[in-house]
């Protein structure tokens, strides 16, 4: 049996999250394969090889792969599919939106973002908001599933990997082979148009070891911005916010914390007018230190609290970011 | 052209589902439910495409018990045309939902099939792809906006790190983002008309796929709870305590 891994890259660097999944994939005992579909992603392939325990990295090249539809990436995993008896991505936006469609030409079952695997066809995850976990069974011949990235440590790097840039170098340190594959050809009813990336110098909010969130009573994009960047600034964390905050035009999309959005697991959460809705506390429950500000002492985000504080956070905040040296 | 809308029957989103003493599955007996709320933004889209005259009728879909009747009467009162309710008392997983979904696209011919990004119960997010894929048709998922220009639909989508445009040509299946619109509050008086309507129910065994739960549901749990800490009087305080943790404020 044979194990291939989804890996997620930006055409220049490979996603963190791809050596989870690798972590996550020895649980088979198997050769893990990863699948690099891009255009002209060399530098990808050098790392996604770099990683112990990868033992063939699979190279799709082609020019519509520079942009990734999902359309093309499930055509691409079900050519090359025969042989693999678990096919697993780290769960993300980019996973999420083309596994389900490889579960359904494949037809068998998808287990979306597993939290712990129990036995090579069991898996444990979350349901109703992480309300619930269940554990169920797969009964398929190919098990298709995106694990949650936090609970899985990355695995890790040749010796090499950080000095040298040729993938001779790299590859045989671990000993990854790199093949090249045939791309079906592009699925011609969809095109990639535009993107907007949000522009920030702070730390990516999925791995910030420090993560702020502002809630709807930040009252405006303006003072969410001003109150809470220095801080965010001062600690080199990242920014978040609560789907109310995001809704109301606070925040952009791609920073809301919980069910529907990101979910993050950092050593220190500051949760700063934060009601804590079920939906939020999903996204955030896993961090190490959580703090609480809200002027509301029945806020329910104080039960998950390690430290809170009853206050006004427009005291409070710029207070605290004085504070701190 | 027509849009087809899938609406899911789920528990109410503000309510804490409890499990079953021995473990073997949630227990909603008797517990408030209600239209998933994603859905209910795929729907209020494909009225809203009606109301600009893009589109001439919107098609309400469910899967599930005969109580998902009320879920489609929900949808007609917001504005639905029609509803049809696939009837079945099974374990209905993604994958057979999905393909529930493709016998009626078959037979209505929609041009636009609009579905929530994910139901708020079992939390996969699947249905919308996988229907895409066994009717080899473009997707456009976790859409927080939509343009049609002729034979084509612009969407935007919310995915990590931003928002990406695609461009798909009808036919095609889209998922709703919660930011894609405002749904509309039902008003009592089309909630009562949406009574009179009739609901086509068709018997899901009619169609000949295979149903059958792939994933086995071995046992549920109580997630551990995290303990609710202590509180603290002033900045000072919070940040003497932040300084007992190793590391976490190390270098500020």
């Amino acid at each position: 049996m044979k194990i291939l891994i989804l890996a997620e890259h930006d055409g220049l660097q490979l996603s963190p999250s791809v050596r989870q999944a690798v972590t996550a994939a020895q649980f088979w005992n198997s050769p893990v394969h990863v699948l690099v579909a891009g255009h002209n992603a060399d530098a990808v392939i050098q790392q996604a090889a770099s990683i112990h325990g990868v033992e063939r990295v699979i190279h799709a090249n082609a020019a519509h792969l520079a942009h990734p539809l999902a359309e093309d990436i499930a055509n691409l995993i079900v050519s090359i599919s025969e042989g693999y008896e678990v096919i697993l991505a780290a769960h993300s936006s980019f996973s999420k939106n083309a596994l389900p469609r490889v579960a359904a030409l494949l037809d068998v079952a998808m287990i979306s973002d597993v939290l712990e695997i129990k036995a090579e066809n069991t898996y444990v995850r979350s349901i109703y908001a992480g309300n619930v976990l269940t554990t169920i069974q797969s009964t398929d011949a190919v098990q298709l599933l995106t694990v949650h990235g936090s609970n899985f440590a990355a695995a890790s790097l040749g010796a090499n990997n950080e000095i040298s840039s040729t993938v001779i170098a790299s590859t045989e340190i671990v000993g990854s082979e790199i093949v090249s594959t045939e791309t079906p050809a592009a699925f011609k009813k969809a095109s990639w148009k535009s993107e907007v990336r949000s522009q920030s110098d702070r730390p990516a909010l999925g791995s910030a070891k420090i993560v702020i969130s502002g809630g709807r009573s930040l009252g405006s994009a303006e003072s969410f911005e001003e109150v809470l960047s220095p801080l965010a600034s001062k600690l080199g964390a990242a920014l978040g916010a609560t789907r109310a905050a995001v809704d109301a035009g606070f925040a952009p999309n791609d920073i809301q914390v919980g069910q529907t959005g990101v979910v993050v697991a950092p050593e220190l959460y500051i949760a700063v007018g934060v009601s804590g809705a079920i939906q939020h506390t999903y996204g955030m429950k896993d961090s190490k230190i959580v703090v609480a500000i809200n002027q509301d002492p029945d806020a329910p985000i104080f039960q998950v609290a390690d430290y809170g504080l009853v206050a006004d956070l427009f005291d409070v905040i710029p207070a605290l970011t004085a504070a701190i040296r | 052209m027509n849009i087809l809308v899938a609406v899911k029957r789920v528990v109410d989103y503000n309510i804490k589902v409890r499990i079953k003493p021995d473990g073997s599955d949630v227990d909603i007996d008797g517990v408030k439910m209600g239209i998933n709320p994603f859905d209910e933004n795929a729907l209020e889209e494909a009225l809203r495409l009606k109301e600009e005259g893009i589109a001439t009728e919107v098609i309400a879909v469910s899967v599930g018990t005969s109580a998902s009747q009320d879920v489609l009467r929900h949808s007609l009162a917001m504005g639905a045309d029609r509803a049809i309710l696939i009837e079945s008392n099974a374990d209905l997983q993604p994958l057979a939902v999905a393909k529930l979904l493709k016998s009626i696209v078959t037979r209505e011919q929609p041009s636009l099939i609009i579905l929530g990004k994910q139901a708020i119960d079992d939390d996969a997010g699947q249905t919308g792809q996988m229907l895409a894929a066994l009717l080899d048709y473009p997707q456009g998922t976790f859409a927080s906006a939509l343009e049609i220009e002729g034979n084509e639909i612009l969407v935007t989508r919310e995915v990590d790190g931003g928002t990406e445009t695609l461009t798909l040509a009808l036919p095609a299946v889209i998922t709703a983002d919660l930011r894609l619109n405002e749904p509309r509050f039902v008003k009592l008086p089309n909630l009562m008309m949406a009574r009179k309507k009739p609901i086509e129910t068709i018997n899901a065994a009619e169609f000949g796929v295979n149903l059958d739960a792939r994933l086995k549901l071995i046992q549920v749990a109580e997630p551990a709870v995290r303990k609710a800490g202590i509180k603290v009087g002033s900045v000072e305080e919070l940040i003497n305590k932040l300084r007992t943790h190793n590391g976490i404020l190390e270098g500020v």
